[in-house]
């Protein structure tokens, strides 16, 4: 039975790790290749969600309202591109903060201004809603495998584009030296386009994942963009292969922090100051990590530049 | 010669900023206002609109009236923050000069606005928050409640399972003061085994690894207090889980109108504690549900029903005292009377200023039309005072 449980929650905490993965993908991309601290693309994730919750309620299919909400994810973020972070690609990073920071204010604003402040609900496609029996009285709920899945075979597309296309070349070269690419006579602001653009679409399909399990609410990007620059920073700007290993790392280390810390506490404390202690000191063990990769290996674990 | 020009200046401007101050007090005298301040924006927003529009439509069926007079309502946003609420409060005590405050939803900006308001000698009735801080000694001749002491609701979910007979329950709230609250209000009736107090840090929104443990454990039934966004996750991954048909799910703030919209099919079948369901049958709660819903488009939750009968309790106090307003003492004994037709049915004061009301489980479901709305399943309590007011030295 406990070692059901364990296996359970290795599960849940990689499904965790490759929602993380999807968010921080689009962010150490676009850190790495433009050297642009993004706050704003937490705000991604939470546009994404938004838009599979208008679009699948306006076609009544969770598959169309994905299938019409990636396009319109792709589209926001090369408007938002074109609008306004094109203008500060070459501003200092103080500068790059406050503008994204404005970005995040106006926007968590604006879709409770076009969608209410109260959290929506989206549907999961009725086969894929119910739980699957793993043991006796253990189940687990098929939409996070799907996510598992999802999460996945975008790591595995990634992977290819990154790794062996001449596009996939180009951003691992600007994701080194920018500079040396851009004289070489490559087009690199239009390479930044679409890195950006990829990069907001991979966030909002994290969104739209998600939206059938969370909330879908104003804000709701504000928490995992923490987590994301945590993965970004432990993986090695500018690395895909740096963020999928980190989020993997930080999704189990979180999730099985909380499901341990209070059972080995118990060996120590009474129950009830365990349980709340565990918990309490579960959310810390990412940053703990966090320093010790960074005291060890100050530049993440796969960093992109030499 | 430079400085007189200053000071004649000054004076110029005190003198032009004195006049409105000394109109609006003119002006104060002939009609009644009222401050309602509730959170409109962050977390709580939804829960502020409720109250908000509970109000207005109390207003509106007194046809903007109360002994007569014209009535003004000045509603402002607390913004969730302690900081801002007593900033926001003392605009409306100073420049507004309001007569009543109603407000807020929640307890942490209660203490942030109780003293300024009552200090100031204006009548201040809570539509939503009772905490047990002013209920004891604390109790202030111009602080009432039209809610429910916290307490009791918490302990309605001890009540129902003990009841029940339950042997071994699993509780999961929140890791903060009113998560501590409700682990000690569940424990006044309950005296079987609790296998795991489970504190959630605030703000996690994935319950799935608890969720998995709730699977191995096995509990009897689930008792949680999860307010917010926090309770619409967990519900529907409650049901995505596919325990909601293997272990009960009751619950204290979590599934009411204010989260169905979100929470919807997986809510049903869960249970709460409450002092009022839409589906409570009063002549003055079919009224007020059917017109809330035409003005509002939405089922309302406590939040409004409360801050109606707030809106109809300062009415009953207006017109008791025949709009003179100038003696507080004669006032504050005509609020302590509650003499107004109250949603709930049966409805009086405690020698406190809270409540001594009926409680009831209640289940969601979805009505014919398609809407949500929690439906009352049993009474649990009846004519319950809270188990502070004995402290309070007022009679």
């Amino acid at each position: 039975m406990t070692l059901t449980l364990a296996l359970v929650q290795i599960l849940n905490g990689l499904q965790f790790g490759l929602i993380l993965f999807l968010i921080a993908a689009g962010l150490t991309l676009v850190f790495g290749v433009m050297d642009f601290i993004n706050l704003a693309h937490g705000v991604q994730y939470m546009v994404g969600a938004y838009l599979v919750a208008a679009f699948t309620t306006m076609t009544g299919s969770f598959v169309a309202g994905l299938a019409l909400a990636l396009p319109a994810a792709l589209l926001f973020g090369l408007l938002l591109e074109v609008l306004i972070f094109r203008h500060l690609y070459d501003r200092d990073h103080l500068d790059q903060v406050l503008a994204t920071f404005g970005v995040i204010i106006f926007l968590n604003q604006a879709v409770k201004y076009v969608w209410g402040a109260a959290p929506l609900n989206v549907a999961i496609p009725d086969a894929l809603s119910g739980a699957i029996e793993i043991t006796d009285g253990m189940l687990y709920p098929v939409w996070r495998l799907v996510i598992i899945a999802a999460g996945l075979a975008v790591g595995l597309a990634l992977y290819l584009v990154v790794n062996k296309t001449k596009l996939g070349m180009l951003v691992r070269a600007g994701a080194s030296n920018a500079a040396m690419v851009s004289a070489l006579g490559v087009n690199i602001r239009l390479l930044f386009t679409i890195v950006f653009g990829v990069g907001a679409m991979l966030a909002g399909f994290a969104g739209a994942m998600v939206a059938p399990i969370l909330s879908v609410e104003p804000g709701m990007g504000d928490n995992v963009l923490i987590l994301a620059f945590v993965v970004i920073v432990i993986g090695g700007i500018g690395s895909i292969r740096g963020a999928f290993i980190a989020a993997l790392l930080i999704g189990l280390v979180d999730t099985l922090g909380r499901f341990f810390a209070p059972t080995l506490l118990k060996l120590l404390l009474d129950p009830s100051a365990a349980s709340q202690t565990g918990r309490a000191i579960a959310p810390m063990l990412i940053y703990i990590l966090m320093a010790a990769v960074l005291f060890f290996r100050p530049s993440g674990l796969f960093p992109s530049k030499q | 010669m430079k400085q007189s020009f200053k000071l004649a200046g000054l004076a110029a401007l005190m003198s032009v900023s004195a006049l409105p101050a000394m109109s609006q007090k003119a002006a104060a005298q002939e009609k009644i206002k009222v401050g309602v301040i509730v959170s409109l924006s962050g977390a709580g927003a939804v829960l502020g609109q409720q109250a908000r529009d509970g109000f207005n439509l109390a207003v509106k069926d007194l046809g903007g009236k109360m002994g007569g007079k014209d009535v003004e309502v000045i509603v402002v946003d607390d913004e969730l923050k302690p900081d801002v609420a007593v900033t926001k409060v003392k605009g409306l005590l100073e420049r507004d000069k309001v007569d009543f405050v109603v407000g807020p939803i929640f307890s942490n900006i209660l203490g942030a606005i109780h003293k300024p308001v009552t200090e100031n000698k204006t009548f201040l009735i809570s539509p939503n928050a009772g905490p047990s801080s002013y209920a004891g000694k604390e109790c202030n001749p111009y602080f009432y409640v039209t809610s429910y002491q916290n307490d009791q609701i918490h302990q309605i979910l001890g009540n129902v399972a003990q009841k029940r007979g339950y042997k071994k329950i699993y509780l999961m709230t929140p890791n903060y003061q009113a998560g501590k609250d409700f682990v000690a209000g569940v424990k006044m009736d309950f005296k079987g085994e609790i296998v795991e107090e489970s504190f959630i840090p605030l703000g996690t929104l994935d319950f799935q690894a608890e969720l998995s443990k709730i699977a191995s454990m096995k509990p009897d039934a689930v008792l949680t207090f999860m307010p917010g966004g926090m309770g619409v996750n967990l519900v529907k991954q409650y049901k995505q889980a596919g325990l909601l048909d293997r272990i009960p799910f009751l619950s204290t703030f979590t599934v009411d109108e204010s989260t169905l919209p979100a929470q919807q099919d997986a809510a049903i079948g869960m249970f709460g504690g409450s002092n009022w369901a839409p589906t409570l049958d009063t002549p003055q709660n079919k009224k007020f549900v059917a017109e809330y819903e035409k003005a509002y488009n939405s089922v309302p939750a406590t939040y409004a029903f409360q801050s109606y009968d707030a809106a109809m309790l300062i009415n009953s106090a207006v017109v008791a005292v025949k709009g003179d307003l100038s003696d507080k003492t004669k006032v504050a004994a005509a609020m302590k009377k509650a003499d107004f037709p109250s949603i709930r049915g049966g409805f009086k004061f405690s020698n406190n200023g809270y409540p001594v009301q009926d409680f009831f489980l209640t289940k969601v479901a979805k009505r014919a039309d398609g809407k949500f709305q929690t439906e009352i399943v049993e009474k649990v309590f009846s004519n319950y005072s809270d188990r502070y007011a004995k402290d309070c030295a007022a009679q």
